[in-house]
């Protein structure tokens, strides 16, 4: 293999990018990236880049020392806007199609937005990228205590909640669900967690949609969100998160099965090996996993397997997040089996800090914990070493 | 010159944190003391919730990983060393040497 194209400046794409390098690749390496940034580290854009503890600076991903190392030619600023996969042609918007041995896709997923016609009003925002951060930043920060309302109470909607109540901004979050995080967590365990937000203060509506934004004034802004049930809930600032979709628009015609994200096997292969896809455009094995780390695992499996020319290792992570809010760490691993029940293994609910493990016909497949990193980890590493296939 | 605790508190394989400017981790890796600035340079984590093996220390948030010895991080997502700091033991007392206090370079 001569020459590789990764598609997406994303920790994903880094990444991949740096698996190649690692494992010998000395050839032609190619990355491009819609954003005109290096890569960054998104996780705290909902946390401390919003509440201005962490500067631009401390997001990048690799130094200047590193990126030489690459020894990469970036196009920035660059969108991918087509693939042929059977000749790993990519069609770039700048009119120039790259044609290299391998492609790497890395393309991410896009904020899912609030159903309707038109742009949303101003005031309105998605967190995905460093320009959305800023964006909302700017709002936060522009003046006294502001009316915000975040739609969606996952995690990212439960974060830039906690980095708003921090800012002392008057916070309201609505989520359409009975109760947030309970596909994630379970009911008992989400509903522990849901806790968070009035402790600090700010309201959580659950069990009822959005049926629109009111705006006003020449500049269209946003003063306020209706729900279904008809309650009107006055905003300076809304923020929606209400999950992602994976970036594949661009591959609609590329000859990849696409569902759910681009459909590879267990080793990030699509069904032309010298295809990849890793992070959370890749749909490995029938899971398209939205979190950093197994981004970052992929990222090694895949590259792997395309200088292989075949799947000669698979992605086997335990899964992992985890989430900061309200001062508290809540991490989570493993796989949370249907008829799972979460049992406290130590600390109290009472205190926001204790460690749960999930147990079903007496072996436990996932563990939570709020603000216990040292026993989480204990567990978390029992949990991976168990679910390594026995070797002789 | 910091106390941090008894000996006999830092057992082997124990780590423990003290609320220095910025947090020192104070680890008994099998018997050895080494003492290192306690947030993780990558994201903030406290490496005294690090797993510890060997001579390394694992942050509990990323797996970046850190020579107790040296400070330097030995895998990615981690680019730069935390700074270490002396350990002494005096009549049972585990006490820190906080490195830029004594104007020492890390």
């Amino acid at each position: 293999m001569k020459s590789v194209t990764v598609i997406g400046a994303s920790l994903a794409g880094l990444y991949a990018a740096r698996a190649l390098r690692s494992q010998g690749f000395d050839g032609r390496l190619t990355i491009v990236g819609d954003e005109h940034h290096r890569p960054y580290d998104r996780p705290p854009l909902s946390k401390d880049f919003l509440t201005g503890t962490t500067g631009q600076d401390q997001l990048a991903l690799a130094d200047a020392e590193e990126t030489a190392e690459l020894d990469a030619e970036w196009l920035l600023g660059t969108r991918a806007t087509g693939l042929d996969a059977g000749s790993r042609a990519v069609r770039l918007d700048t009119g120039r199609t790259l044609t290299t041995d391998g492609v790497v896709l890395a393309t991410g997923a896009i904020p899912r937005r609030l159903p309707g016609p038109g742009s949303p009003p101003s005031g309105t925002h998605t967190l995905r990228t460093l320009e959305d951060a800023r964006a909302l930043r700017r709002d936060l920060t522009g003046g006294g205590p502001a009316r915000v309302v975040v739609i969606g109470g996952g995690f990212i909607g439960a974060e830039v909640a906690s980095s708003c109540a921090a800012l002392g901004h008057h916070v309201t979050v609505v989520e359409a669900a009975p109760l947030p995080l309970v596909p994630q967590l379970g009911r008992d365990m989400a509903e522990l967690c849901s806790r968070l937000h009035a402790d600090h203060g700010v309201t959580l509506l659950t069990g009822t949609g959005v049926t629109q934004l009111h705006s006003a004034g020449v500049d269209d802004r946003v003063t306020a969100v209706e729900l279904a049930d008809g309650r009107l809930l006055p905003a300076d600032a809304v923020v929606v998160g209400i999950g992602v979709r994976p970036a594949t628009d661009w591959l609609a015609d590329s000859g990849l099965p696409l569902d759910n994200g681009v459909r590879c096997d267990a080793g990030c292969a699509t069904p032309i090996p010298s295809v990849v896809a890793v992070g959370d455009v890749a749909n490995v094995n029938g899971t398209r996993a939205e979190h950093w780390t197994s981004a970052t695992e992929q990222a090694a499996t895949a590259a792997r397997n395309l200088l292989a020319g075949r799947s000669v290792a698979t992605h086997q992570g335990l899964p992992y997040f985890w989430s900061d809010q309200y001062g508290v760490r809540i991490q989570f691993a493993g796989r949370r089996l249907p008829g799972a029940t979460p049992r406290i293994l130590e600390g109290s609910p009472d205190d926001r800090s204790f460690l749960a493990g999930y147990e079903r016909d007496g072996r436990t497949t996932a563990v939570l914990a709020l603000n216990r990193p040292r026993p989480f980890m204990r567990l978390r590493r029992e949990l991976a070493r168990a679910a390594q296939p026995a070797t002789t | 010159m910091i106390p941090v605790c008894h000996l006999d508190d830092l057992p082997v394989g124990e780590s423990i944190r003290i609320d220095t400017a910025p947090p020192i981790a104070v680890f008994n890796a099998d018997g050895e003391l080494y003492a290192i600035d306690d947030t993780c340079t990558h994201q903030d984590a406290s490496l005294a919730d690090g797993w510890v093996e060997g001579c390394l220390v694992e942050c509990p948030l990323h797996a970046a990983s850190f020579d107790l010895r040296t400070g330097a991080p030995t895998c990615l997502p981690a680019r730069r060393a935390v700074r270490t700091h002396p350990v002494t033991v005096e009549n049972g007392m585990v006490y820190v040497h906080h490195a830029a206090e004594e104007g020492t370079a890390a």
